[in-house]
């Protein structure tokens, strides 16, 4: 039977309105919504990357090199423990996750075993094959490791990006050692890119006197050094030789700032020491005046400065072929710290703003014209239903999105693509029960009773219907990423709205139209 | 009611089909899908210049410092240029220079309105991913239709109507070049979704049909796919409107998904009718009177 209960009535009321209410934030701009009085929702629809222009960066944190460079450090320790009981080894060595070492002396094997051990961290085993000692990291550990390299990376990541101004920017783990970087509305993403992809091991050294020619032509390097390119490479001295002691890192920096150096006028980045490196570089601009301090940034030199005095405040220039802007980087780079390990950027996407504009225009013209052909084509052929089903599909469209609203989902421009394609399949349930209430009516059923089997038959399959597209939709979800994620969003939510509509809404306005007016016909055939 | 008969049209269907499948084939090995980006890596740029370049000149500059194999085309307008670099270097600073190098040899008053960097790493995963997703996506309906109609019939002439759909878009992707993207792969599992909805609609009246008439199975074919053609044909036409909407009016980034879509509603709509159904009967369902 049609039924015409107030509950129905006001069920149904009541989902339009929340409907309209959480659409209406979508009006207004983000500083006009949360001028709106309290009783207003605030939640809004949020526009994807590439419809209000932005970048997406996928990174890849190289967690191996940390192990590799804990290997090294493994070897350190092997070696102190060794030294300090006087054993005898040979093949001292680093794996790539783990070290091995072979014990000379055969009867200090135990003893050798035991104070290795008591010199390294927990969760490293020690397997002996004879005299033979196999050091490798726990399964655990590496996990663990991996977990503080990517963690400590997204914090460094994190400063990095709020440091340029980025606003309101995205930044997530995504499974175990990558990194998704959102910045709406940048300009200039490549400068974000190379901010971001920089270890920025910042290093001191000092140079040794010897010049690169001058080693050439002797054959060999001075013992203790190595030879570093120039960050500048169209500098006048292309190679450095410098002593392979660091004497001091940008660990001990407790600030940075770009300035311009008020006797050459030129860009220098000024910076600060913490207490304890303060009386370090003290101590090494005391006893080294007149040697050169090289600065080497991620094994370049940036800057290779004479020292002229002892620097005792703990305060520093360094001053390279700066401009403004590469001069901020570096101040910028020294304030949030080095990265634990290298970043690959994997994937990139930039969309500038004038697209995202165009986009937006496309999207809105195509679902006002898609939307009134549609509603034209279905007065055409069902009148007065057709009618009702245009209805259906306007609040189809507003139900869709206020709940994208609700859950703050985002719009992205395969996302606009899914809302016009759901307009138009969305009438396919609507079509369904009016064709089988036709089909009725035309075998001779009354009309209130062709209505209700209309709705009936056409229950079951639309639910079967709609349930093989939301298998679609959701596995799409699943395995989308970005923007496709944001189709299959409005897609599943879409199905699910126009059932509402196309089942609900229609039945109860067919319904009051049959009972109260009580038409002699249905103008469907 | 006029039925048409189109159970008697099942063989030259299934021989056209097998053409359409076979020739979709033949097109993939011999042409390949145009795969973009995405999937093989590489760079992509959309640049607005603010008179039409020369595109031969630009291509002269771009392949002068660049590796890997460069495309250029224009993209909705003659000011509107896309250009996409292949490039298999694993070297992560290569890549970014190269962006860079790009910049300074194009004037500087251009607009970027699109920069995309997909490394070789990714490419591969989200190959990975695409086709993940669509054989899922496929199996999943297949037994959901499999457990709704309680019949393997039905669930293996849905799933035979899908390769079909699928393997011709393929086949339409091959054919046209256009490019297979991210996009690409949400097309294709819409197209499988929507022929699956269409052919729910057919199978749905079948059993139904099957509940209540006592007549050949072929006969309760047609009187299905009859019964239901309407409809078909109302919910294709509307969501070609839609689509066509979208393809004028939606921008050249959407049209060549929006293409494909056209071209899988209709393939869609003619596997549930001409397809889906009269397999069922060649797979040699049986009648069997069950309990509502």
């Amino acid at each position: 039977m049609l039924s015409l209960s107030k509950w129905r009535i006001f069920f149904v009321c009541l989902v339009c309105i929340s409907g309209i209410y959480f659409l209406y934030p979508n009006f207004f701009n983000k500083t006009e919504v949360t001028a709106l009085p309290d009783y207003f929702s605030k939640k809004q629809v949020n526009l994807g990357l590439d419809l209000q222009g932005g970048s997406h960066l996928l990174l890849e944190v190289d967690t191996k090199s940390v192990l590799k460079e804990k290997s090294e450090y493994l070897v350190d320790d092997i070696r102190s423990a060794l030294r300090k009981q006087k054993i005898k080894y040979s093949n001292l060595g680093s794996k790539l996750s783990g070290a091995v070492v072979t014990i000379t002396d055969k009867e200090k094997i135990d003893l050798a075993r035991r104070s290795i051990r008591e010199n390294i961290e927990k969760g490293i085993q020690i397997d002996t094959q004879q005299n033979k000692l196999n050091l490798s990291f726990s399964d655990e550990y590496i996990i663990d490791s991996n977990i503080k390299t990517v963690d400590q990376s997204i914090e460094v990541v994190r400063k990095r990006v709020d440091e340029s101004g980025t606003k309101e920017p995205v930044i997530q783990k995504q499974g175990e050692k990558r990194i998704i970087v959102q910045l709406p509305g940048i300009k200039d993403p490549e400068r974000i890119r190379s901010l971001i992809g920089r270890t920025a091991k910042l290093n001191f050294h000092l140079l040794d006197p010897t010049t690169v020619e001058l080693a050439q032509q002797r054959g060999k390097l001075p013992p203790g050094t190595f030879r570093v390119s120039n960050a500048d490479p169209t500098a006048y001295e292309k190679e450095f030789l410098v002593k392979k002691r660091i004497l001091l890192t940008g660990d001990n920096l407790v600030n940075a700032a770009a300035t311009v150096d008020p006797q050459s006028g030129k860009y220098v980045v000024a910076f600060e020491f913490d207490r304890k490196g303060g009386k370090k570089f003290a101590k090494i601009t005391t006893e080294n005046v007149y040697q050169r301090l090289a600065i080497l940034l991620d094994s370049k030199v940036i800057s290779a400065p004479q020292i002229r005095e002892p620097i005792t405040g703990g305060q520093g220039n360094i001053s390279g072929n700066f401009s403004p802007e590469t001069a901020n980087d570096l101040a910028v780079l020294l304030r949030a710290g080095s990265l634990p390990a290298p970043i690959e950027v994997l994937e990139e996407r930039t969309v500038g703003p004038s697209l995202g504009l165009d986009s937006i225009e496309a999207g809105k013209k195509a679902l006002v014209v898609g939307f009134v052909l549609i509603i034209l084509f279905m007065i055409f052929r069902y009148r007065i239903f057709g009618l009702i089903a245009d209805f259906a599909i306007i609040f189809n469209i507003i139900l869709l999105v206020s709940l994208l609203s609700l859950i703050e989902a985002t719009l992205t421009m395969p996302g606009i693509a899914g809302i016009v394609l759901t307009v138009g399949m969305a009438v396919d349930a609507n079509v369904l029960v009016f064709e089988r209430i036709k089909e009725e009516l035309r075998s001779g059923r009354s009309i209130m009773n062709s209505i209700d089997l209309g709705y009936k038959f056409a229950l079951k399959t639309i639910l079967d219907a709609n349930f093989t597209t939301l298998i679609a939709a959701l596995l799409l979800y699943n395995y989308g990423s970005g923007p496709i994620k944001g189709f299959a969003v409005t897609l599943s939510i879409g199905i699910v709205t126009s059932m509402f509509t196309a089942l609900i809404l229609t039945k109860l306005i067919v319904s009051l139209w049959v009972v109260k007016l009580k038409p002699s016909r249905l103008f469907l055939t | 009611m006029n039925i048409i008969n189109f159970y008697k049209y099942r063989i030259t269907a299934f021989i056209f089909s097998f053409l359409l499948i076979l020739f979709s084939v033949f097109l993939f090995i011999k042409d390949n899908l145009n795969l973009g980006i995405d999937f093989k890596g590489g760079i992509l740029i959309e640049a607005n210049f603010s008179t039409p370049p020369s595109l031969s000149d630009l291509r002269e500059k771009l392949i002068g410092i660049s590796v890997g194999n460069v495309e250029i085309q224009e993209f909705g307008s003659p000011e509107n240029i896309l250009i996409r670099i292949e490039k298999n270097s694993e070297k992560k600073e290569e890549q970014n220079a190269l962006i860079n190098n790009i910049k300074n040899e194009l004037p500087s008053e251009i607009d970027y309105r699109r920069i995309e960097f997909v490394g070789p790493k990714v490419g591969k995963e989200l190959q990975i991913m695409g086709i993940k997703a669509v054989l899922f996506s496929l199996i999943a309906m297949f037994s959901y239709i499999w457990f709704r109609f309680s019949g393997w019939q039905f669930g293996l002439g849905a799933l035979v109507a899908l390769f079909h759909d699928v393997l011709s878009t393929i086949g339409f992707f091959s054919l046209t070049q256009i490019e297979f993207n991210l996009a690409s792969i949400a097309a294709i599992l819409t197209i499988a979704g929507y022929s699956i909805n269409d052919t729910v609609v057919v199978f749905d009246r079948i059993r139904e049909n099957l509940a209540k008439k006592e007549s050949p199975f072929s006969e309760l074919l047609n009187l299905s796919i009859n019964q239901t053609l309407s409809r078909t044909l109302m919910t294709s036409l509307t969501t070609l409107l839609a689509l066509l909407a979208l393809y004028i009016f939606g921008g050249e980034v959407v049209r060549g998904f929006v293409s494909a879509m056209m071209w899988g509603v209709l393939i869609g709509t003619y596997s549930s009718i001409f397809i889906a159904s009269p397999l069922i009967a060649l797979l040699g369902f049986k009648i069997i009177k069950q309990d509502q």
